[in-house]
């Protein structure tokens, strides 16, 4: 059973469809990188996994319930999935440590004894452990990018979605946000991402999904999808972003 | 007849406590109720929006002794209820405070970025723990010297219960000045009395500004 599974998604938002019938499968561990031009759908068909959109018709489900805004549970639901935004959204009244462990602290996840070990752990993991008790407005957009995944981390979510995460950044602090990125992949954590980053998406995904018009166009392997474009969309797609 | 002397002086100064129970009293209940319409007026559900945004609009739209004379004189009239001064003066400021701060609360809450709720939600925070953790505080910096600027107004407008006779600093004036014949050196004092209340609080406010500017 996959871990994500879309079925025949819609959603509108006012008179626009957005997503027109959306369907796809994630598997446990796997990197799947949706690709497309801006307005194909690729962000609010992200959202929606998170139940941040409610859809109009399908469904989605994670690790096999069926996802939509009044879940009951959707507050440990979402404890479960990680969002990292293109805007940080890191909370700027909060230092890094604070930022990172206020909702394990609230959702009663850990003890206030605990709180440290885990935002020097996860930190470490973002390769940010000396700037533990710096501000977010004294952090650069990549280092403040690697705190909103250190903070999404700290969750410990099953699934990972990574929306434009790097499209903010000044092109020479991509490379940081992406590394980490790769780390996770390498760690085996299944993650779903929207990106222009076709280097990383050629690289570290295991299946590209090219969206268009609100619909799933085109998905393979990266190195074929690459090489052997099926539609004239996909082709033209490649050769713009090159 | 006499004239303006030391006791006159202790008569006002003694006056002004009663200016700050006005104040304190319109704070302690005011305040809760500015939050209350503030949360309101930020709701999910637009009958509770609307209805938080018409009370803000009714008391903003209405004179402060409007408010006053309503409930001092209307009361009796209405509900065949005589209300002590207090009481009627209490009320009155208390909405007063509540719609001018609860305008201000909300303008601050709404100040925060739509994404920081968002970000709050994604990691299964409640709307309660959004609130209080991730918006309030932020929303508490931007709200806190439009807070004392109004303070300084309520300060200013407690001289108005003076008309439904309650004895504050401005009535105590009037008394004062009537007992003397001295109205302008009266009031001066009286004036100058609301003058060093205030300043205190609007230097506050400024510095606060420039803090909170130069802040996160």
């Amino acid at each position: 059973m996959a871990l994500v599974e879309i079925r025949d998604v819609y959603k509108k938002f006012g008179h626009v469809e957005v997503l027109k019938g959306v369907s796809l499968d994630v598997a446990e561990g796997e990197i799947v990188t949706i690709i497309g031009r801006s307005g194909s759908g690729k962000s609010t068909l992200l959202r929606c996994i998170n139940a941040l959109e409610t859809i109009e018709g399908g469904e989605i489900r994670v690790e096999g319930r069926q996802i939509h805004a009044k879940m009951p549970d959707l507050r440990q639901f979402r404890q479960r999935v990680g969002i990292v935004f293109q805007a940080f959204n890191l909370f700027p009244h909060l230092n890094v440590e604070r930022n990172v462990t206020l909702a394990p602290l609230l959702t009663g996840g850990i003890g206030k004894a605990e709180a440290r070990a885990l935002a020097e752990d996860v930190l470490t993991r973002v390769g940010l452990a000396d700037k533990i008790d710096a501000w977010p407005e004294q952090l650069s957009g990549g280092q403040q990018q690697r705190v909103a995944i250190a903070r999404c981390l700290a969750m410990k979510p099953h699934l990972m979605l990574f929306d434009e995460v790097t499209s903010a950044l000044d092109p020479e602090l991509v490379g940081e946000v992406l590394k980490v990125m790769e780390a996770m992949a390498r760690q085996g954590m299944t993650m779903i991402l929207v990106t222009h980053e076709m280097g990383f998406a050629r690289n570290v995904a295991n299946r590209i999904v090219f969206m268009h018009q609100g619909r799933v166009w085109e998905e393979g392997p990266p190195a074929e999808l690459f090489a052997h474009p099926k539609t004239p969309e996909l082709k033209s797609f490649i050769a713009s972003v090159k | 007849m006499r004239s303006f002397a030391f006791v006159d002086l202790v008569s006002l100064v003694t006056a002004v406590q009663w200016t700050v129970l006005l104040v304190v009293l319109a704070l302690v209940f005011g305040a809760p109720l500015g939050l209350a319409l503030a949360t309101a007026r930020i709701s999910r559900h637009a009958p509770l929006r609307w209805a938080a945004s018409g009370i803000i609009q009714l008391i903003q739209g209405v004179p402060l002794l409007g408010l006053l004379f309503f409930f001092y004189f209307g009361m009796p009239v209405f509900l065949g209820l005589q209300v002590p001064a207090l009481i009627a003066v209490t009320v009155a400021y208390t909405l007063y405070t509540a719609g001018f701060l609860g305008d201000i609360w909300r303008g601050s809450l709404q100040a925060v970025k739509q994404a920081q709720w968002e970000a709050g939600a994604c990691l299964g925070l409640s709307l309660t723990q959004q609130f209080f953790h991730i918006i309030g505080p932020q929303a508490l910096r931007m709200a806190t010297p439009p807070t004392v600027g109004f303070l300084v107004q309520l300060i200013k407008g407690t001289s108005l219960a003076s008309i439904v006779g309650f004895v504050e600093l401005a009535r105590a004036g009037q008394v004062t000045s009537a007992a003397t014949f001295q109205p302008l050196l009266t009031y001066s004092v009286v004036a100058a009395i609301y003058f060093a209340l205030c300043l205190p609080l609007t230097l506050w406010s400024r510095s606060l500004e420039a803090r909170l500017n130069g802040a996160r």
